[in-house]
């Protein structure tokens, strides 16, 4: 497991609230849950409020738990216990998150991690100089097929070469978003150069549609 | 090799119009209100009779986890919850039913929550699969407004269905411990008994099925369980999403015959192995935590529940994590450690302690800075983990280092010795 903390007092912003969207999209997360059980949706909140500032801060903390009437210290542990919150400030325009476990390690993350070090900073979760970017290496993130891979924000950049990513890096630094998803020409999972399955027209034109329920209830009952 | 006609995924790559519209052209929403007018009996029957198992790793038989359910309410709701949860190493299948075919997952929940008597099912999806979940949200609103589910919709059950999301937490995909997430709690694992279908979300009847698991069976009742289980060999039925990633010229995703031969699946759908087979050194062949096998053991196994069974693996999700030569496997292992020592929820001492205790030990093993004998005393902590904690992530964690000192002994051996006889010319 992994020890986490909340980052030191200096840092910490003295209150924190919801901003107006964010309150009216609060109250859509709550109606999900039957009522009193509004503490599920501790963590849809924890990573709005992370959406908001960019990182999980103790006021945030504090006014969710108040918020959901939960215990502090159960916020505390949800906000400790998954890693994907972050409990100090993150680069202002990209926090990159390279995934670094096996299937990603096989297909080199550990020269995506090296520019990390190169362009970013010397160690994961720390500020570059002009305070834009950051990078940790983290578990797994469910792309294996498109390995390596990096997250940032909402989106991924797969398939990478140390040049590729270096490019993304570059667009950012721009201030521009780079296309997000494969940057070898694919789509998505498909083997690169084309698909070697679903090529058959008959998925498109209903021909190979069934359904015997249907079929059944359609033939006439015998005698 | 499958035919296109009975791939069940059609638009598992996204190359088609990923609307209601264009997966009701492919043949989701077909019927499924006389699919609910057979009954619930009907269809947990069917879903049995199909031999579908759990395609979350385990490999549960589906229907018999369906039939679980209390027959009749005691006035506590009961719920379905989808395992979205996707963070095996080596697994990427449900982030392509979600962004590219979330259609038969939402089709699914219908008909599964009929069948095990829910009005609300929860999706659970993994809090990294953001474009995902958006992809996901988009279907199910859809669906809404066509009145295909909601309170009040054409098929006259009522039916609410909501995704929620997790924070980065592999342990969350054991089924109690994304229950106690979906509470709003730390995602660490329960005690069972009691069991979700008696004691689940909220102390309620809960059912908790993988995504790949509940998208297949509106195919499955649509086109026969005799269909499904005609496909594969018995014990091991259906089709099947297929993941290959590392050392293959094409890795991809494709859905395939179960028992498929692990050379072809190789061959027609990832461009073969990186150098030709010759160079081949080792496939984990379900995800992480199932135990790595040497080219050799593999070549000419089929690729299901009982053929990694016979090569002393397992299935697992049926992510394929493919080694070449050029691979230092000792490292790629102390990798997999890694994971687990950082995934592991820190409830059970075993596994806390454990899992960092054999990451270290073969990070050593890994620079050869280790005595012979610590081979034997690894795989003997490995046994103190296995079997002794609450959930499997323990085993989980034990079975990779077990599989690398059974399979890949020599490599450890002559990494020790290499770097003792380095010291010994170092000190002359």
């Amino acid at each position: 497991m992994s020890v986490r903390r909340l980052a030191p007092a200096e840092v910490q912003p003295a209150s924190f609230a919801f901003s107006p969207e964010n309150e009216a999209w609060a109250a859509t997360v709550i109606a999900k849950f039957p009522a009193g059980k509004q503490a599920s949706a501790v963590i849809p909140f924890l990573m709005r409020a992370q959406e908001q500032e960019g990182w999980v801060s103790k006021a945030a903390i504090e006014a969710i738990a108040a918020r959901l009437g939960m215990k502090l210290i159960r916020v505390l542990e949800v906000a400790t216990f998954y890693t994907q919150f972050q409990l100090a400030p993150v680069g202002k325009v990209a926090h990159i998150q390279v995934c670094g476990t096996t299937p990603c390690m096989l297909a080199g993350s550990e020269a995506i991690i090296k520019v990390c070090k190169k362009r970013i900073a010397a160690h994961a979760h720390e500020l570059s100089a002009d305070g834009k970017f950051s990078w940790e290496e983290v578990e797994c993130l469910g792309a294996c097929v498109n390995a390596p891979m990096v997250a940032v924000d909402r989106d991924t950049y797969e398939d990478l070469t140390p040049e590729s990513f270096a490019a993304i890096l570059d667009a950012f630094e721009r201030g521009e978003t780079p296309k997000p998803g494969p940057q070898n020409g694919r789509v998505g999972s498909e083997p690169i150069g084309g698909a070697t399955v679903l090529t058959d027209p008959g998925l498109d034109d209903g021909s190979f549609r069934i359904n015997i329920v249907t079929a059944a209830a359609a033939q006439p009952k015998n005698g | 090799m499958l035919h296109d006609r009975d791939r069940i995924f059609t638009n598992i790559y996204g190359l088609k119009d990923k609307s209601l519209k264009g997966a009701m052209a492919r043949g989701s929403w077909d019927g499924t209100k006389a699919i609910l007018e057979q009954g619930r009996d009907w269809i947990i029957d069917q879903i049995k009779a199909s031999g579908l198992k759990g395609r979350g790793g385990a490999g549960f038989p589906t229907g018999l986890k369906w039939s679980f359910m209390p027959k009749v309410s005691d006035g506590r709701p009961h719920y379905l919850v989808v395992n979205a949860d996707e963070s095996e190493p080596g697994t990427c299948k449900d982030r392509d039913i979600l962004r590219n075919d979330p259609h038969h997952l939402v089709e699914g929940c219908l008909i599964a929550s009929f069948a095990m008597g829910a009005n609300a099912a929860y999706i659970y999806v993994r809090g990294e699969f953001i474009r995902e979940r958006e992809a996901l949200q988009r279907a199910i609103d859809e669906a809404y407004d066509a009145k295909l589910i909601g309170k009040d919709n054409i098929h006259g059950w009522p039916f609410d269905l909501y995704v929620h999301h997790g924070a980065g937490a592999y342990i969350c995909g054991e089924e109690t411990a994304l229950l106690e997430s979906l509470e709003g709690k730390k995602g660490q694992p329960r005690l069972k008994p009691p069991f979700p279908a008696n004691a689940g979300l909220w102390g309620c009847p809960t059912t908790v099925n993988n995504v790949e698991s509940i998208a297949v069976s509106p195919t499955i009742l649509r086109r026969s369980a005799a269909w499904f289980s005609s496909i594969g060999r018995p014990n091991n039925n259906g089709t099947k999403l297929f993941m290959i990633s590392g050392h293959v010229n094409k890795p991809c995703v494709v859905e395939e015959e179960m028992g498929i031969p692990f050379k072809e699946l190789i061959e027609k759908h990832a461009g073969g192995i990186r150098g030709g087979w010759d160079n081949l050194l080792a496939v984990i062949p379900g995800g992480a935590s199932c135990p790595a096998v040497r080219a050799d053991q593999i070549m000419d196994a089929q690729m299901d529940f009982d053929g990694m069974r016979a090569i002393g693996s397992s299935f697992g999700t049926g992510g394929l994590i493919v080694m070449d030569k050029s691979t230092d496997i000792i490292k790629a292992i102390a990798r997999i450690s890694y994971f687990f020592r950082h995934e592991s929820c820190g409830q059970c001492t075993p596994c806390r302690e454990g899992t960092g205790w054999m990451w270290r030990v073969l990070e050593r093993f890994a620079k050869g800075e280790a005595e012979p004998a610590e081979i034997d005393m690894l795989f003997q902590v490995t046994k103190q983990i296995e079997g002794h904690t609450i959930c499997a992530l323990g085993d989980a964690a034990a079975w990779p280092v077990q599989a690398l000192i059974r399979n890949f002994r020599p490599v450890i051996e002559e990494r020790i010795a290499a770097a003792k006889a380095a010291r010994r010319v170092a000190a002359e």
